[in-house]
């Protein structure tokens, strides 16, 4: 019962896209995947010639298959850049050590430069020795800010304009979430976003932000590419474990879901007024204070046609507490 | 008795850490065919499963994150439980939960 591809009809489909629901065959599922991603770069702007990238590269599938499809689209399009992996080594043995081992094949093969930098080197302490103080509770905190602090360094020191990572359509989805689920407001408006602000040090950017984890696990399986996959051996209970396997059962019921929720994400945004997350171009809050000062509190109360003819009356001005005039009813 | 050969990418740590394993799916007198849900069921109930089933196994059916190939094929397209097993095929179950 071997399907045909739906791309072109002739070649025995391998994969089903869980985008689409298609299926397709090896050569144009590769070619569907590397033109997707070159659109995401594309349309982004994410960069322009000339531009020194790091690759953040830690050995697994994610970053293996973006180092891999760096070279071919920069190779292919002529985006002009100068590539380079860019690898932590947080000093836990048994793990990293055979990782960057993983890394290092990865250099030779694509025959980009590599620079490792170490938290041993940069902080005096080993994620080994971290734990053996602080225990394994919390101590992803201490190994997540470190690296991504790591990284900006090591970027730094290779004189980067840009940091690329691979993280994909699923690791977004599980970080909206998560901040959802905890209330984390600021962390929701950043975490759906391509690309870094102008404020950080490097910009960083995620050309794989649409692209399904079983793809790129397919993509590095198909192509036979070499990476590694086996757990940090001080995380198996970290919080992220529970929103993924959440978003695991909701990709086997809809794989589209996935998109969704990062398409969630992205419908936050900052209230025009006061800065802070809202979901229309004034927050809730600052409609109500709006009422309140106007002397019209039922008004913020009401729907969306009130507060549509509430906007239409609002002054440019920012809001400021209205002096009651003199001799006005308390009512 | 119909043999398949079986591959676990980054499943290596719950399988004893071998890469590949070669199974033999003994059937029951009456029975003349077999499908992925009984060959799932029997790396569990058969303890060709080393450790921690849950990991594996959910339901009748691999863990959501674990993707599976038939032939080189997405099983999404074979079939999935439902597909009727045949003597050397090759079954590749690639784990996508790891993290860190």
């Amino acid at each position: 019962m071997a399907k045909s591809c739906a791309a072109c009809t002739t070649a025995r489909a391998v994969l089903r896209r869980p985008k689409t629901g298609e299926p397709y065959c090896r050569e144009c599922f590769f070619a569907a995947f590397e033109n997707e991603v070159h659109q995401t770069i594309v349309e982004n702007r994410l960069f322009k010639r000339g531009d020194r990238v790091a690759i953040g590269a830690s050995g697994g599938k994610d970053s293996t298959v973006l180092a891999s499809i760096m070279k071919t689209l920069n190779d292919r399009h002529d985006y002009g850049l100068d590539l380079f992996l860019l690898s932590v080594d947080e000093g836990i043995s048994g793990y990293r050590d055979d990782s960057l081992e993983t890394v290092k094949a990865n250099r030779d093969e694509y025959g980009i430069p590599l620079k490792i930098v170490s938290y041993a080197e940069l902080y005096g302490w080993s994620m080994d020795q971290i734990v053996e103080t602080v225990g394994r509770k919390n101590n992803c905190t201490f190994c997540g800010v470190f690296r991504r602090q790591a990284l900006d360094r090591g970027a730094a020191l290779l004189k980067a304009d840009h940091i690329v990572t691979g993280h994909n359509a699923d690791d977004i989805a599980e970080t909206v979430l998560m901040n959802l689920l905890r209330g984390d407001t600021p962390r929701l408006q950043r975490c759906a976003a391509i690309a870094t602000t102008a404020d950080e040090s490097v910009p960083r950017s995620k050309p794989f932000k649409y692209t399904y984890e079983k793809e790129i696990v397919m993509y590095a399986y198909f192509k036979k590419l070499l990476y590694f996959s086996t757990e940090c051996i001080y995380s198996p209970n970290a919080y992220r474990g529970y929103a993924r396997t959440f978003l695991k059962d909701l990709e086997a019921v809809r794989p589209r879901a996935i998109l969704d929720i990062i398409h969630s994400g992205e419908a936050y945004e900052a209230c025009t007024r006061c800065g802070y997350m809202a979901s229309h171009t004034v927050c809730k809050a600052c409609v109500l204070l709006e009422g309140l000062n106007k002397g019209q509190p039922k008004l913020s109360v009401g729907g969306a046609s009130q507060r549509r003819q509430l906007a239409a009356l609002e002054a440019p001005a920012s809001p400021a507490r209205a002096t009651p005039a003199a001799g006005a009813s308390a009512s | 008795m119909i043999v398949f050969y079986l591959i676990s990418g980054g499943l290596e740590l719950l399988f004893d850490n071998q890469k590949s394993l070669r199974i033999g799916l003994p059937l029951g007198t009456e029975q003349t065919s077999a499908t992925m849900k009984e060959l799932i069921s029997f790396i569990v109930d058969a303890g060709i499963l080393k450790e921690r089933p849950e990991l594996f196994k959910q339901n009748d059916t691999v863990r959501p994150g674990i993707l599976v190939l038939i032939n080189e094929a997405d099983w999404e397209l074979e079939g999935e439980l439902d597909y009727v097993l045949k003597p050397n095929d090759e079954i590749v179950f690639i784990s996508t939960l790891h993290g860190g």
